[in-house]
This record gives structure tokens, sequence and C-alpha cells, in this order.
């Protein structure tokens, strides 16, 4: 793998920082070169909140992804934006309770998640955004439960640990989808 | 790897200023570097030290002074608009010959401007900043490392020459997150006899101040200070080189525009153009030789900034007109994408054929 450039997109409250925060940090811990930058401003304040995720083998050049090899779509507004974005040959995850259109685009790979109506009949609250990971993970062919664990750890803090097993259930959930 | 941590730009500044013996921070709330002073509104009371919310950028700047008046390490933070309201304070620190580090996480301007990322307080920052003949080091970190990094020797420049130093970020560079390791070498503190900490009767006033009436003496003053300038040109001038050696077109970018430039080099050499790039670390002083030297051999020169064309200045005279310097940029907060690098690369070196 040269470099993953992810564009992670969605409502902010969606957990969207978060998500690319635990990517970027199973990155670092397999020894990659990684970067995650936030859309910051009015913007996040209930509008779409989005940020640029690159894992790589090499040093990061710019930080900033503006043609995503992966885009995760939270929402209809954040597929509408970004789908003409993805490179050809790219991936879209999409969730599909939240969009009901498909994608347009035919040169890319896509998977529909139906993630806030499975964490919702899964009682794990506001866990898509992880549901979303756990595909994302696998279909990139890097899910293992070793770093699963390592990842959360940094992620979730020690007041929160209680939080980790359910994140843990919501990853498995979204890779065995 | 797991000495490296996920640090936001802005947090990894505070933390490299704690570890550099810092103790006092003073600030007011302003996007995009906020973090810093939460972080030191979270740390300092637990270590000792002293985080102070003041009524404004000029109050802080102040508070900054009197610190540094009293030997100790300390510092300010702000963007743009709030390092503007610094400035009377900045001309003070330098007429005083106090050591204090500023950071600048600039944002698009001039005015109150936007919040997104920008250059454009080049000219300011390497100019002084405020009134008089007096320059600030000024340092420009291009990853969230060097955020750690620049912080401690920027406390170790202020300290070495009596004088201010300046992290000239921009939004990004604040807001992103990259691994860090902060086991940073920090050198042993400078003695600093001229501070006033009290005589306890044992010895002569000592008086910190930047008033001085007769004209004679205030003209030897800016002279003495000008020498000294002159020693940290000749020894503390930073830079990186990226495949300049057999470049014909030269870049010249700092910051994140250095980042966006390093993919356009690489990119332009994949299409057979001998492409490079200069990153000045230090701005003031401005590495003026690795241009002087570039401009050998190369054809051109394209300056990549998130502004009007501020550094492309310094890039002229560096290259004493030797070769074209053109200007590749966005302002406002915006961004260049590597394709617009990339294509600023390839007409520059179609139109010389």
């Amino acid at each position: 793998m040269a470099a993953k450039n992810m564009l992670f997109s969605g409502f902010g409250g969606q957990g969207i920082l978060f998500a690319g925060k635990f990517i970027a940090y199973k990155g670092l811990i397999e020894d990659k070169q990684v970067s995650w930058l936030p859309s910051y401003g009015p913007e996040m304040r209930g509008g779409t909140a989005s940020c640029s995720v690159i894992v790589s083998d090499t040093p990061v050049g710019s930080p900033i992804v503006s043609n995503p090899d992966i885009l995760i779509a939270m929402n209809l507004p954040s597929l509408d934006r970004f789908e003409d974005a993805v490179v050809p040959g790219g991936m879209i995850i999409a969730d599909s309770t939240l969009i009901e259109r498909k994608v347009k685009r035919d040169d890319v790979t896509v998977f529909y998640v139906p993630a806030t109506q499975m964490a919702s009949d899964n009682k794990l609250g506001n866990l898509a955004n992880m549901i979303i990971v756990g595909k994302l993970l696998k279909e990139i062919g890097d899910y293992t439960e070793d770093g699963l664990n390592a990842a959360l750890d940094k992620v979730i803090s020690a007041r929160h640990a209680d939080m980790k097993e359910v994140n843990l259930k919501a990853i498995k959930l979204g890779a065995e989808y | 790897m797991s000495d490296k941590i996920l640090m936001k730009g802005n947090e990894a500044i505070a933390e490299a200023a704690i570890i550099a013996g810092c103790r006092h921070y003073f600030g007011y709330p302003i996007t995009p570097q906020t973090e810093i002073a939460a972080y030191m509104a979270k740390k300092m009371p637990k270590i000792g030290g002293t985080f102070l919310q003041a009524e404004s950028e000029i109050a802080a700047i102040n508070m900054v002074y009197g610190v540094a008046s009293a030997g100790k390490r300390v510092m300010t933070s702000s963007s743009s608009p709030g390092v503007s309201l610094k400035g009377e304070g900045l001309s003070y620190l330098a007429g005083s010959d106090l050591p204090s580090l500023i950071v600048n996480v600039q944002r698009g301007g001039p005015g109150l401007g936007g919040i997104q990322p920008s250059q454009s307080d080049y000219f300011q920052s390497t100019r002084g900043g405020g009134h008089g003949d007096y320059h600030m080091i000024v340092l420009a970190p291009a990853s969230v490392q060097e955020m750690a990094e620049l912080t401690v020797k920027g406390f170790e420049l202020a300290d070495t020459y009596r004088m201010t130093s300046m992290i000239l970020a921009d939004g990004t560079m604040g807001q992103m997150m990259e691994p860090v390791n902060l086991d940073l070498d920090v050198k042993p503190a400078h003695e600093k006899p001229w501070a006033t900490t009290g005589t306890q009767m044992a010895r002569e006033h000592n008086i910190v101040n930047s008033l001085s009436l007769v004209p004679e003496e205030l003209e030897e003053l800016n002279f003495k200070r000008y020498d000294r300038y002159k020693v940290i040109e000749e020894n503390e001038t930073m830079f990186e080189e990226y495949k300049v050696e057999d470049a014909d077109i030269v870049l010249a970018a700092f910051g994140i525009a250095a980042r966006v430039s390093k993919n356009a080099v690489d990119e332009a050499r994949k299409m057979g153009i001998k492409a490079g790039l200069i990153r000045p670390i230090t701005l003031w002083p401005f590495p003026k030789a690795p241009f002087k030297a570039a401009a050998e051999h190369a054809k051109a020169f394209i300056s990549v900034e998130l502004n009007m064309g501020q550094m492309i200045e310094d890039v002229i005279l560096a290259t004493e007109s030797k070769c074209p310097v053109t200007l590749c940029n966005r302002a406002g907060g915006m961004i260049p994408d590597p394709k617009q690098v990339l294509n600023s690369i390839i007409e520059v070196n179609g139109g010389m054929k």
C-alpha cells in the first residue's frame, strides 16, 4: 500500500472526527505514516463535519485530501458534495439509512451499509460511525482483532473505558455486514 | 513507534513549551489556535504554572513583558487579528531586549478576515510586527513534530539572543494531527543576570526599559541590536532542500504550502520535469544561501504561498534577479491544490523552451 487517502464526512455529532482518529491511530500503531485533518469552523455546528485521513508507507506530503481513494459518506449532503471527487477505481461507503439515493458513479466500488438503522436495532446508540469503520477495515483487508483493541485503547479515554466493548461490537457488526 | 502519539499541532506547541520549562502562559481565545490556551488551562495549574486568560490580547502581551523582565520563560499565542493587537507589545519587548515566545496560527485577512488557514502575515512577522527598527526570529513549522521542536528551539534562541521568537504557523498546522515524539532535547536554561528579580540589597538595580531619550545612546542601542542580528543571520538560518541539486524549476514554500509543493515536485519528477523545493524553516533570518546557490543551475523559481505574494520578495532578493520568479498562490483561507502547483511548474517549464 503506497497511500490511502480517506475522507470521512457527515453531520456534526455522528462521530466523524472520532472515526477518522481511530483509523489514524490504527495506522500509527501499525508503523504507518499518518495524518488527520479536520474541517473546522462554523460549519461544524450542526452542519457538515469532515476530516481527511492519510495512512501511508511513505511520509505524508499534503495532509489535505481533495480526491479521496475512499469516501465515507454518512449523510446525503456529504455524498452530494464529495461523490465526484473520489478517484476512479476508488471506494465509497455510504450510510444507506440516511442516504436514500444510489451513487451515480459507475467507476467506483460502492458499499451501502444501513449503519444508523443497525446501531439502533442493536442498541448501540450513536455508534453508526464505528459500524461503518468495521465495514471499511474489512473491505481494505485491514480487519484484525489485535489491531482494533490497541487502537481503541488509544482513542477511548480511561474515563470512558466502559465504551470499548460496544465499540468493538459495532465494528464487528459492520465487518460482518 | 509506541513512543509516538497523535497530537494536534496546537497541542504539540503547548506541551513542548511546558517541556521547555515555560510555566507562564497568557492568552485570549481566537480560532484557529484556541487549543493552545485550552491545553495550558488544563495543564499549568497541575504543574505549579500560571495560565491566565487576559482581558485582551494587549493585556496578554504586556503580561508577557512582565514575566520576561523577571527572567522566566513565557509565551502567548494568537491568530492574525490578535497578533496585530500585540504589535505594540512586540515592539516594546524588542526595545527592552526581552526574550519571549509568540505563536501566530495564521488565518485569512486583512481585518477580522476569516478563520481558515493563511500565510498572509509573512510581511508583518519577518519585518518585526510593530514600530521601530527590529526583528523577531520567525520559525515556520511544516509538521506537528516541528511545531514541538521549533517551540523548544524558539525559547532557546530567544534566551540566547535576548529577543522574541515567533512560531508562524497556520490553521492547518494548528488543527491537524500527526504522530509526534515528545522526547525533546532541551538545553539547560541561560543565566539571566539582567533580570529584575530583586536585589536582595546585594547588587545594583537592574533596569528593563525601552525608553531612551538621548538620540546618541538610542542609536548605539540600535547598532548593537543589529550587530546581534548579524550573528543570528550567520549562525541560525534553517532550511530544508528537497531534490534541489539538479533542479531546473525550484519551488520556494514554507509551512503547509511546502507540504503541498512536495507532492507537486514528486508529480513533476514523474513527468520528467526536474523540480525541487527549498523550504525556509527560519523566515527571519531568511535562508539566502541555498537560493543563491540554486540560482546558479535553476531556470526559474516559483514561490508557493497562501497569500498575495509576500515571501516572493525575499526569493527575488536572495536569487539576485538571476532567474525569473513567479507566484503560485491562493488567498483568503484557500489552500493551493498540488495540481495547481504542478500546473504552475509545467507552465513555467514549457515557457522556457
